[in-house]
């Protein structure tokens, strides 16, 4: 008796820990973001940061404009996101609505496999077929492009979409479905009046996270959209994203403590202010969600 | 008066469990038919054949016929859809859209491809007052139809499979998941709704049976066990296991 309520204290406080542990590192984050940021500001302007159009730290004549990494950002997480959401909503809806249940049950695995490919195999492919691919009916595609870097963004990120709405598909009651077959609808109106409505908040919850990770996402970025900052919309032109800035200082040679390190904490803490506000619109969209079907 | 459904030697099978065996029966237009009988004999999947809501189970199979107006509705140029405007359903538990009440009950006008509002609206309103709901909902039309209470969502239910015109309307145990003042309004309904369709009901409940219907069909394991006037069910059953169910001495 005894024993057994020692060792349920080991474990309780073991999992205080764990809890704990995580988060301080996110706390430890937070404030390494912060401190060395406010060490960046203190020597550029924020009317600079923001508004400049020239992101050069690393040049002899610097500028400290985030746009044209945002511009960078921007433009390769939208391609991606055209590419997956309406794939992999198509998907998550002929799973869930169409497919007989045996072929349900073997292609979800098979797809959330897809997401388990390491990131570097994305961008190799990205760089090495999907751009001269580009290149051979697309006049004016540079070697390292936004457009295929997004493109196969997408495609990574369709399993993620996929995967999530189809969940949302399923958990909803087959009642629902049965009311509009039983009034004569057919399964097109019934998958798309009835139950991509009802599933909307996961579908969205999922497109919310897919687009969070299409902005945190470094690797096919870095190798495919290249490492010029260029304020532009041309999807065929090189483009710098804020984790592509990020890895090349980091993988560089720039001397810690100075400006130019610091501008990454900078860089880092705008990829962190994007993401943690799209987090909370997914947490704050799926507790709406529970509390009207419960 | 005629018969508006006809079955003839229904067998239904779920992979290789025989579920109804050779279930013939007419039911006549106007009419209210009650399908008792015991938990799992086969009820609800013998209503779901009278407007092939079975199609959508991997398992199911059927031998026979079910004849809608003298029409085999199995037969393969049947379109399923049509079927169904004209064979409408109510389920055991209120299952509204996840939409305002206005559309819930017009969804049925727009997956027919109908977009004349006013066409639309005065529908809406005509079967909201059939079912008994529109002087409860007119103020609140654009509300969700998931605000209202699980009684208002039954009649709501009700009023949506209405608008699109039936001339059947299958029920199975609509009232069993209410209570007693909700369960009372909607068997006054169904009274009513019977000058103007057919109903067929499943339920377990033996006195709401002999209120509400005029012949009544007792489900045995599969078989159909006794069909004939509710009256003569509940009064003179000429089966031995019919009279055991009915006076609730049921192993
Ligand atoms: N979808 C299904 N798949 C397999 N068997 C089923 C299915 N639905 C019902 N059954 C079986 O068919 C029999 C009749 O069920 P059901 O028609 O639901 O009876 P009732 O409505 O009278 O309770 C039961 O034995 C039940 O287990
Ligand atoms: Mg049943």
């Amino acid at each position: 008796m005894k024993l057994k309520r020692t060792a349920e204290k080991v474990i309780e406080s073991g999992l205080a820990l764990s809890g704990l542990i995580t988060l301080l590192t996110t706390l430890g984050i937070i404030w390494v973001l912060v401190t060395e940021s406010i060490g960046f500001f203190s020597e550029v302007s924020i009317v600079d940061f923001l508004f400049d159009t020239q992101w050069t730290p690393l040049f002899t004549q610097k500028h400290y404009g985030i746009l044209p990494l945002l511009s960078g950002t921007f433009l390769t997480t939208s391609i991606a996101i055209l590419v997956a959401v309406p794939l992999g909503v198509i998907i998550a809806v002929y799973l869930s609505e169409y497919a007989p249940y045996k072929f349900r049950i073997t292609v979800k695995p098979l797809l959330e496999l897809l997401a388990a490919v390491p990131t570097v195999v994305y961008g190799f492919f990205a760089l090495t077929v999907v751009t001269p691919f580009l290149q051979s009916f697309i006049p004016g595609v540079s070697t390292f492009n936004a457009l295929s870097a997004g493109l196969v963004m997408g495609i990574m990120i369709i399993p993620m979409i996929s995967s999530l709405s189809e969940d949302a598909l399923q958990a909803l009651p087959k009642s629902l479905r049965e009311a509009s077959f039983g009034m004569g609808a057919t399964r097109f109106q019934t998958a798309f009046k009835v139950a991509v409505p009802a599933a909307s908040s996961g579908i969205i919850v999922s497109v919310i996270l897919a687009i969070a990770r299409a902005i945190g996402e470094t690797m096919v970025v870095a190798m495919a959209a290249g490492q010029q900052p260029q304020l532009t919309l041309d999807p065929r032109e090189g483009v710098e994203t804020i984790t592509a800035y990020i890895v090349q200082v980091s993988l560089g040679d720039v001397p810690h403590g100075s400006l130019a390190y610091k501008t990454i904490f900078a860089a880092g803490i705008t990829l962190f202010a994007f993401t943690f506000l799209l987090n909370n619109i997914s947490y704050w969209l799926k507790k709406k969600y529970q509390e009207k079907y419960e | 008066m005629k018969n508006i459904i006809e079955t003839k030697d229904v067998n239904v099978f779920y992979d290789t469990n025989h579920v109804l065996k050779d279930i013939t029966m007419d039911i006549k237009e106007h009419s209210v038919t009650a399908f008792i009988g015991p938990s799992g004999c086969g009820k609800s999947t013998f209503i779901r054949c009278l407007n092939r809501m079975n199609d959508y189970i991997e398992s199911f199979s059927m031998k026979g016929q079910v004849l809608i107006d003298g029409k085999d509705i199995y037969k393969k140029k049947v379109r399923v859809e049509e079927l169904r405007q004209k064979v409408g359903m109510v389920f055991q538990k209120p299952n509204p859209f996840p939409k305002s009440i206005f559309e819930n009950v017009a969804y049925g006008l727009h997956i027919q491809g109908e977009t004349d509002k006013q066409l639309i609206a005065e529908r809406v309103e005509k079967s909201l007052h059939r079912s008994a709901l529109w002087k409860e909902v007119k103020d609140i039309l654009h509300k969700s139809a998931l605000s209202l209470s699980g009684g208002q969502q039954q009649r709501l239910c009700i009023a949506r499979t209405l608008a699109v015109k039936p001339s059947v309307i299958l029920m199975d145990e609509p009232a069993s998941a209410l209570d007693p003042i909700s369960t009372a309004k909607i068997e006054e309904l169904i009274l009513e709704l019977k000058q103007h369709y057919t109903i067929v009901i499943v339920t377990h409940n033996m006195q709401q049976a002999s209120r509400i219907s005029d012949r009544t069909a007792f489900f045995y394991m599969g078989d159909l066990i006794e069909y004939d006037k509710t009256k003569d069910i509940f009064t003179n059953p000429k089966k031995k296991e019919t009279e055991n169910y009915i006076s609730g001495r049921f192993g």
